[in-house]
């Protein structure tokens, strides 16, 4: 069966060799006392949005890309290029060459090193997603509208129900002998429905996100979409106060995503983390424990390997509140004194590796979500959060945004609250955790999420 | 002019080839298709912990293609574009067209020149790299000697020039070539009470000439005594204030407040607060604001948008009334009128959609000393850093990078980092004081995963209270 939509997608996507042959042999290219690494990337993609009862917009598209970096004397120079044509990845090299006499020499400032690590079997590639036909996702798509528009008659509008996959493969290939290969698919869809009473209206947002299109749970997406606008519908603002806030698994995600990005070795290094010299000290209450595992299958950033080629391994950062230590790439290792963590990431071909989290995970606690709501009695419930890149300072610790959800009255959900902010500074807010809920989602992004009470925040509202 | 001679300004599609990829992808009955090519050039550099870390170079070329079928969109991008390429993106795109049926249309382009706002006298790739990397070490030496406990300083040089074309079936074939330049100094600074940051952005539509008028030692400079003030500040108050925000960044107020609501495509699915508000007043009159894609050397300035229509002036609000909302080709089709020339994209790899471009509110005849000197208490907000929205219930937060209080009629004490929140109908009532002193403020605004830059702008002004959300009082 032909499908037009798929017209575009490369005839051999799947098959990674094709990628590490090109991978390794323009790394074979590399010059006496140069290091020279290529990234290569290639991805198919295709996002359906319905509205209204009909196909809003269908987009498919396949891209690839390189990225090339040279070092040579501890310089290092960097070019990407959006094509995988020969005279493309040629051109590449030739500008990644041309600005390496422009960095400031630093002999620390080398590839990762083959470190005998073995690789974990991750397999996170679910062929279905390039065999499901185009049609079929329209379908979802439609079918994830009419499910959020019926959920309650209060659904005024449904704005967006989409649908997206993607299928990725990436190589890397070194002059250090470094060579791996991974590929991954992702399927989501997502949701807004606007709940409306009088003049008055409220949004809600749901999505589900798996490996393959089958096992999508569109009503929950629905459901989760439907239930936070509805239950937000007469909603105001709070007076401002001191309170117990419980973090909705998703806004948990949110936090220990900043959280993370102060455990980068990198940030440490150069002076910004509020972490840096504190290892072995107590920086958080008991009951926090922070793993970053890659090799953990569920996380949606789980992958054999970091994105300098070693292999990804199982990184304790905060056992029972205490600070173990940090996630490096090779370079920062080095200035730091120590070896890499294989926690390398990188944005795509377009960008160099940096130190990173990519499955963080904060141990489960003992208790469910009603649970925590009985054992805090009076606390804010926060559904969503805003403008975390505008009120979070990750150097500072400085943590204000706005927020929306519900008070919790004796134990239990009450009045809707919005137009409101909670603020406190990282540090105290680790200091503070009150209860860690059983409820672990395994989310997109670097972090998992679950339920999580934090004591003595400020609100500010009226 | 530069681009008479440049090479590079070879038609990135031929005109015959365009005509023959328009009309394969009205093969299955498309009403509109649309070809959008991008050829995308760039260099970047970074300092960071006093070393040249990298300089990075980039290309990116491709087009995607766009199919309208009554209510539907099509749309497949190749970074191939060759005819073969280019045909195979337009049967993608086309296929959303299931039934078929009507015959392929006869295509027939007209190419037609558009004025450039932003004439580009140096063009970034006519520079040594040398000189663009000096500009780095320039700003890191400046930065640290503002004061000792300045512990660590990045800078950041980047250019990028956007060669576009755009052609539809209703005879448009438009090209652009988009220059624009970047500095941003970013400082972190140690005291007792921990670290603070402090940064400072410059970014125009223009090319290496920015460093006529910006001066990266200033650059440096400010944003080193952001973060040296910042030692000494207190948790930020908690709970509804006055606040007046200083000309410039407190821009970002209008793009939240109203700009994001102000966008057809959340007024066409009844998801702003702004549905049905044109001819209301829905702000104090003191406020006049304008989206602008043609103000020379703007951060969102550009000769056409990214659909191939010649930027506009668009007053949105005047003297509190709303007049207008902002469109692209699909919104403004639904409603049988004409774009305003805000449909705009990330990239090849993007369909368009409804967004700003350079949004500021007009000057007020007050004196900014004064407005500060008749605030008896409240905060004073000399920076802003981004927002967020949700335009359905109007909410919006911004967040202080630079802020202090305001006692008695004058800046005291300077205020740890915090994020205000508002509802944009209520706040753009609020607004009791405008001054006569505009400026504006570069900004990257995203939008359903799609980042562009923006410009942001307004005078001094005073909100009579908003809820500024910080800590004091613990």
């Amino acid at each position: 069966m032909t499908d037009p939509a798929l017209a575009a997608v490369h005839s051999s996507q799947g098959d990674v060799s094709e990628l590490v042959s090109l991978a390794t042999k323009v790394a074979g290219a590399a010059r006496s006392g140069e290091q020279l690494e290529v990234y290569v990337y290639r991805g198919a993609e295709i996002d359906v949005r319905a509205y209204d009862g009909e196909v809003e917009s269908l987009s498919s598209a396949a891209s690839a890309g390189v990225g090339i970096r040279v070092i040579s004397s501890g310089r290092q120079g960097f070019a990407y290029a959006g094509s995988l044509d020969d005279h493309v990845v040629a051109e590449t090299l030739a500008e990644a060459r041309d600005n390496v006499a422009f960095a400031t020499e630093d002999p620390l400032v080398a590839l990762a090193e083959p470190d005998g690590v073995p690789a974990a079997d991750i397999d996170v590639w679910d062929e279905s997603v390039l065999t499901t036909p185009t049609t079929r996702k329209v379908d979802l798509a439609l079918e994830l509208e009419r499910l959020t528009r019926g959920a309650d008659s209060r659904i005024r509008q449904v704005s967006s129900a989409d649908y997206g996959d993607v299928a990725a493969e990436a190589a890397i290939a070194t002059s250090a002998g470094i060579v791996a290969s991974s590929r991954r698919t992702i399927c989501s869809v997502s949701t807004e429905a606007i709940a409306g009473e009088g003049p008055e209206s409220q949004s809600g947002y749901g999505f589900d996100a798996t490996r393959g299109p089958d096992s999508l749970d569109l009503e929950r997406a629905a459901a989760d979409a439907t239930r936070r606008a509805v239950r937000m519908l007469g909603a105001t603002k709070a007076k401002s106060g001191r309170c117990v806030v419980v973090l909705d698994p998703r806004v948990t995600s949110t936090l220990l995503a900043i959280v993370s990005s102060a455990l980068s070795g990198e940030a440490v290094i150069k002076g910004r983390s509020m972490f840096a010299g504190r290892v072995g000290e107590a920086v958080a209450d008991v009951a926090v424990t922070l793993v970053d595992d890659p090799t953990d299958i569920r996380s949606f950033g789980a992958s054999a390997y970091d994105a300098e080629g070693l292999a990804c391994r199982r990184n304790v950062l905060v056992d029972a509140g205490v600070l173990q230590g940090f996630v490096y790439d090779s370079t920062s290792a080095r200035r730091a004194g120590t070896s890499s963590t294989a926690s390398a990431v990188r944005g795509g071909y377009a960008t160099t590796p940096g130190a990173g989290c990519r499955a963080l995970l904060l141990s489960p606690g003992t208790l469910g979500e009603a649970e925590i709501l009985a054992a805090v009695g009076e606390a804010l419930y926060v559904q969503s959060v805003t403008g975390v890149h505008s009120g979070v300072n990750p150097v500072s610790g400085d943590f204000s945004v706005g927020a929306e959800g519900l008070m919790v009255r004796n134990g239990e959900w009450a009045e809707p609250v919005r137009e409101v902010t909670i603020a406190s500074t990282l540090q105290r807010m680790l200091q503070s955790v009150l209860h860690i809920g059983l409820d672990v989602e395994w989310l997109p992004g670097v972090a998992a999420g679950q339920t999580l009470a934090i004591d003595a925040m400020s609100l500010s509202g009226s | 002019m530069g681009q008479v001679t440049d090479p590079s300004s070879a038609a990135l599609v031929e005109p015959p080839v365009v005509e023959r990829v328009l009309a394969a992808a009205t093969a299955r009955g498309a009403e509109f298709a649309e070809v959008f090519a991008e050829d995308r050039r760039g260099i970047s550099a970074f300092l960071d912990d006093g070393k040249v870390e990298e300089l990075s170079s980039g290309r990116d070329r491709g087009a995607g293609v766009r199919v309208v079928v009554g209510e539907t969109t099509g749309y497949a991008h190749t970074a191939d574009l060759s005819e073969a390429g280019l045909l195979a993106a337009a049967e993608a795109a086309a296929a959303v067209a299931r039934e078929g049926g009507a015959p392929q249309k006869v295509v027939s382009v007209q190419a037609r020149s558009v004025p450039r706002h932003s004439p580009v006298e140096v063009y970034p790739e006519d520079v040594a790299k040398a000189r663009k990397i000096e500009l780095l070490g320039r700003a890191d030496e400046t930065a640290r000697a503002e004061g000792g406990a300045i512990s660590q300083v990045s800078v950041n040089y980047a250019d990028s020039r956007r060669r576009l074309l755009v052609a539809n079936t209703d005879g448009v074939l438009v090209s652009d070539d988009q220059v624009r330049s970047r500095f941003f100094v970013s400082c972190v600074a140690v005291g007792d009470t921990g670290m603070q940051t402090g940064y400072q952005s410059e970014a125009f539509t223009v090319g290496f000439e920015m460093f006529e008028v910006v001066d990266v030692e200033e650059t440096a400079r400010k944003a080193a005594r952001r973060a040296l003030v910042k030692l000494s500040a207190r948790p930020a108050p908690s709970g509804e204030l006055p606040v007046v925000l200083a000309r410039g960044s407190g821009g970002v107020l209008f793009h939240e407040a109203c700009g994001h609501g102000l966008e057809a495509d959340h007024i066409v699915k009844d998801a702003s607060v702004y549905v049905g508000q044109v001819g209301a007043k829905v702000a104090s009159p003191l406020v006049t604001l304008v989206d602008d894609g043609t103000v020379p050397r703007e951060w969102g300035t550009s000769s056409i948008d990214d659909e191939g229509r010649p930027a506009q002036r668009n007053v949105l609000i005047e003297q509190g009334e709303l007049t207008d909302y902002m469109w692209d080709f699909l919104r403004a089709r639904k409603e049988g009128r004409s774009s305003s020339g805000n449909g705009r994209r990330q990239s090849y790899r993007h369909l368009p959609m409804v967004r700003m471009t350079n949004t500021f509110l007009l000057n007020g005849d007050e004196d900014p000393e004064e407005i500060v000197a008749q605030t008896p208490s409240g905060v004073f907000v000399a920076q802003l850093g981004g927002g967020q929205v949700n335009t359905t219930t109007g909410d919006f937060v911004f967040g202080t990078t630079e802020a202090y209080l305001i006692e008695n009629g004058h800046v005291t004490e300077p205020l740890r980092d915090a994020n205000l929140i508002g509802n944009g109908p209520e706040v753009l009532r609020r607004i009791d004081a405008v001054a006569g002193d505009f400026a504006m403020m570069p900004g990257t605004c995203g939008k359903d995963g799609q980042s562009v830059p923006v410009g942001c702008g307004q005078p001094t002004l005073r909100v009579s209270a908003i809820t500024v959300g910080g800590t004091a009082g613990d």
